[in-house]
């Protein structure tokens, strides 16, 4: 990850010559497709990664509703049974990994450095790598359909033996666990790349506890991929080693254990669940102050409970576990520290309803999607703190109350969370706003589709209907409430597409209609500081941060008395986007390059070894041209660092070169 | 410019300074450094993997009973010594003494690959003595464990190789001792995995 990037510098913006430098010149942008593929931006990645994310949010929602028609009424042939595990596998896999973790990277790709006063990310070519990384795995998770002889079916979770040959012949348990480690190096590089870009690239005065609360649960977030990560790399690379070369890791025949994957996994699928969840508690955290018209209440107690979130979400994992007798010892300590794990949670849901106490509130559509956020966060934290209590967590485990309990927890503590962001910072990334009356149908229809398909399950569930089979027999009194969560399912799946219709019917207005300015919401975040949409190059000027909130304050004065005057408009406070010769980075195609090369190595492994060589030289090659392909564009070398410092500057452009295995690394 | 309130690390930052960090360590080291505590956790879960599984071979033979200490004594031993020619890498680059560094570089590489040559060397006697790859499950805990920080070695040999021809090229000279600096903390941190996987895996009887 040592890979060398030019630091962003204000220029003098004088003309630069042409400079030839071979086959490993920069691409330059000019306005074509090419600008999206090599684009290193840390804004038009953050939109590719939103845009590919819908695609697989739609992919995986409709993966949901054809579990649903299966389920709509009993002893259903719609599905096989063998096609359910497919599909079920899937559409939890693609919800988590390429749809819920990619979404929340757009808004930490947009948002970091503008919430930061920074003007990209620390490393940019590792940023577009990320991207394409992501999306070459995801593409090639989903290719089994195609090439694997179908999905996985074991489960999201994946727990052996059934992962193994015997129960999965297909290769479809192939796919998932290379395209998992693919998307998982993409993780990886992007936790440490954004990581480092809080820590290292803040605006002048902007210490840690002036950044916003977004930026600050984004923080926390890439802390947890990048120690989460790993660990399910090994299991991942246990059951590809098991399944591809015949080792024994979860062979329980030839002494193995199966529970070790049981615990790899959760040791990562636990703080995975808060990876989740913290970007969108981040997200309501500057939704909610700005329709209050109040700071946020107890700024510290919520970094630090979204730290201590953090810390504890390393000590619950076998909370998963607990009816697959690790013991009493161990089911005790893991109860007790389930029950500890929702103070902090309890601790934030308590600051955001004491920042709307009192407020002037307006219930635009990103607030009512933030408020019910913390509504339905509530109800499946609540459901969540009843599985520490180990006698009733084994009555439910593997029954619906768990598909509601998470359901509760992820789409409505996560992604009604990233709607409110993506209503919120709409006018800021596309220069309109979405429209408020359609947002707001969308809004309800949501809602209402969410709670009538998770809701009835809670009920299902303790009436005792087991998860992850295929249909279940009429008389037990399942029928009614799986029609409804049905016909919920249906609504839900409307109200995303009456989404899309809203973004396209905004776009096709916003002619007609008065531009939202740089600062729609009066908010209070440096990113509204600047043009809508913003500029190429971010802030004309770094600005100089001299309080929490700086940006308000740069708008507004408390008088002695406590009064709130107005001081300035956000026009006029606003920097106006129109700086001219701002050195940006270069864009490069190497990262795409190098994103090509590794489903090749995956296919390779699966089909045939000769593919890996290919695959290998391609992203290889890649790693050694992205490192000899000149920093910056050669206008940038030519009164760039080694004009102002000498000796020991390290960012001498081809001081990348030792740098080239650390790729490589990744994908161990 | 900004506040009495911000913390030092803050107030020297200047927006021109396209060098400057808030924390005072460059982008690339901070990143390494973060780098390589994944790294802990990915070797985290082998060995505890192979702890687990050390005893597991239902009569077959174990990897615990062919371990030949004084052998792999040796080994670490030599890969011990590579951190020691890295850091009078490092030194003689940060004097901008060139050919010093260069060939300091090119002896903790030879040190390393003598290392993999005696990982191979373990491999094919163990495996020679009946151990394969497929024989249990310790055997594969153990064989994937230090398969992988042969192939940690291997990478930090592919990147001091580099760095070697970058300095003979005349790209790499004391202005950028810092990329020998980042190279080498990769380096002794494999090496401090080696020590730690040695103490725990070799030296510690089995029960």
């Amino acid at each position: 990850m040592a890979i060398i990037e030019e630091p962003l510098a204000l220029t003098s913006g004088e003309q630069h010559a042409e400079r030839p430098l071979g086959v490993l010149t920069r691409p330059q942008a000019n306005g074509s497709w090419k600008d999206w593929v090599s684009t290193v931006d840390h804004k038009k990645i953050g939109i590719m990664y939103g845009v590919a994310a819908m695609f697989f949010f739609l992919l995986g929602g409709l993966e949901a509703l054809l579990i649903r028609t299966q389920l709509a009424f009993p002893e259903s042939g719609f599905l096989s049974a063998d096609v359910y595990n497919q599909i079920f596998t899937m559409h939890g896999v693609t919800m988590i990994f390429l749809f819920v973790m990619p979404f929340a990277a757009a808004f930490a790709n947009y948002l970091i450095p503008l919430q930061i006063g920074a003007r990209d990310v620390a490393f940019p070519r590792l940023n577009a790598l990320s991207f394409w990384v992501w999306l070459s795995g995801a593409i090639f998770l989903n290719t089994s359909w195609i090439v694997g002889g179908g999905g996985a079916d074991c489960g999201w979770f994946c727990y052996s033996p059934n992962s193994g040959i015997t129960f999965s012949p297909t290769n479809g348990v192939d796919f998932y666990a290379i395209g998992l480690l693919i998307t998982g190096i993409a993780s990886l590089v992007s936790a440490v790349n954004l990581a480092v870009t809080c820590l290292n690239m803040r605006a002048p005065g902007m210490s840690l506890f002036r950044m916003p609360v977004l930026t600050w649960m984004l923080l926390v977030t890439q802390f947890l991929l990048a120690f989460a990560l790993p660990v399910i790399t090994v299991a991942l690379l246990l059951l590809l080693f098991d399944r591809q070369f015949d080792s024994q890791f979860f062979d329980p025949e030839a002494g193995a254990d199966p529970l070790l994957w049981q615990h790899l996994f959760w040791i990562f699928g636990h703080p995975e669940v808060y990876i989740i969840i913290l970007p969108s508690f981040g997200i309501i955290s500057e939704v909610i102050p700005a329709f209050s018209r109040k700071p946020i209440f107890g700024y510290s107690f919520m970094v630090f409970s979204g730290i201590a979130i953090g810390f504890m979400g390393w000590g619950v994992w076998a909370h998963h576990m607990f009816v697959s007798g690790i013991g009493p010892i161990s089911v005790f300590a893991f109860s007790m520290a389930t029950m500890f794990i929702a103070v902090p949670t309890g601790v934030k849901i308590l600051n955001w309803l004491a920042t709307m106490w009192g407020g002037k509130l307006n219930f635009s559509t990103a607030m009512l999607f933030a408020v019910g956020t913390v509504t339905m966060f509530t109800i499946g934290g609540l459901s969540g703190v009843t599985h520490s209590l180990a006698p009733a967590d084994t009555q439910q485990t593997d029954t619906y109350y768990i598909v509601a309990h998470f359901h509760y927890v992820i789409f409505g503590g996560g992604v009604l969370g990233l709607f409110a962001g993506v209503y919120f910072w709409w006018p800021k990334v596309f220069g309109h706003l979405l429209d408020e009356r359609r947002g707001k149908i969308h809004f309800w229809a949501m809602l209402i589709g969410f709670n009538l398909t998770f809701g009835p399950m809670h009920v299902l569930g303790l009436q005792g209907m087991s998860r992850r089979i295929n249909t279940y027999s009429s008389g037990f009194g399942f029928e009614f409430w799986n029609l409804v969560a049905t016909i919920g399912s249906y609504i839900l799946g409307a109200s995303v597409l009456y989404f899309l219709w809203n973004v396209y019917m905004s776009k096709k207005d916003a002619p007609n209609l008065p531009a939202p300015g740089p600062d729609p919401w009066d908010a209070r975040s440096l990113e509204w500081s600047i043009p809508s949409p913003t500029p190429e190059h971010n802030f004309d000027e770094i600005p100089v941060i001299e309080s929490q909130d700086d940006w308000w304050f740069r708008k507004y004065n408390i008088e002695d008395d406590g009064s709130v005057v107005r001081i300035s408009s956000a026009e006029d406070a606003a920097q106006k986007g129109d700086a001219v010769g701002v050195h940006l980075p270069s864009p490069s195609f190497w990262p795409l390059v190098l994103a090509i090369g590794l489903p090749l190595i995956g296919y390779g492994l699966i089909f045939n070894l000769w593919l890996c060589v290919v695959g290998g030289l391609l992203t290889g090659g890649a790693i050694y041209a992205w490192v000899l392909e000149p920093v910056d564009d050669p206008d940038a070398g030519a009164h760039g660092h080694d004009d102002h410092h000498d000796g020991g500057d390290p960012d001498g452009e081809l001081a990348t070169v030792g740098a080239a295995g650390d790729d490589t690394e990744g994908e161990g | 410019m900004a506040t009495a309130t911000a913390p030092a690390t803050d107030t020297h930052h200047d927006a021109h300074d396209p060098h400057a960090t808030n924390t005072g360590i460059s982008n690339n080291k901070l990143a390494m450094w973060l780098f390589l505590s994944t790294e802990c956790l990915l070797f985290g879960a082998l060995i505890s993997t192979y702890l687990i599984y050390k005893t597991r071979g239902s009569g077959e033979v174990l990897p615990t009973d062919l371990f030949d200490i004084p052998f792999t004594s040796v080994s670490s031993f030599v890969l011990l010594m590579s951190s020691l020619t890295m850091v009078l890498a490092l030194s003689a680059f940060g004097r901008n003494d060139l050919d010093r560094g260069k060939a300091w570089l090119l002896v903790t590489a030879m040190l390393g690959a003598v290392f993999m040559g005696g990982q191979a060397y373990e491999f094919t006697a163990f495996y020679e003595e009946g151990l394969g790859y497929t024989t249990n499950p310790a055997a594969s805990a153990f064989y994937t464990l230090t398969g992988f920080h042969g192939a940690h070695v291997s990478i930090g040999i592919i990147m001091l190789m580099s760095l070697w021809v970058a300095a003979n090229q005349g790209k790499l000279t004391g202005k950028n001792s810092e990329t020998v600096e980042i190279v080498g903390l990769y380096w002794h941190f494999v090496d401090l995995v080696w020590i730690f996987i040695f103490t725990v895996i070799y030296l510690i009887p089995p029960e």
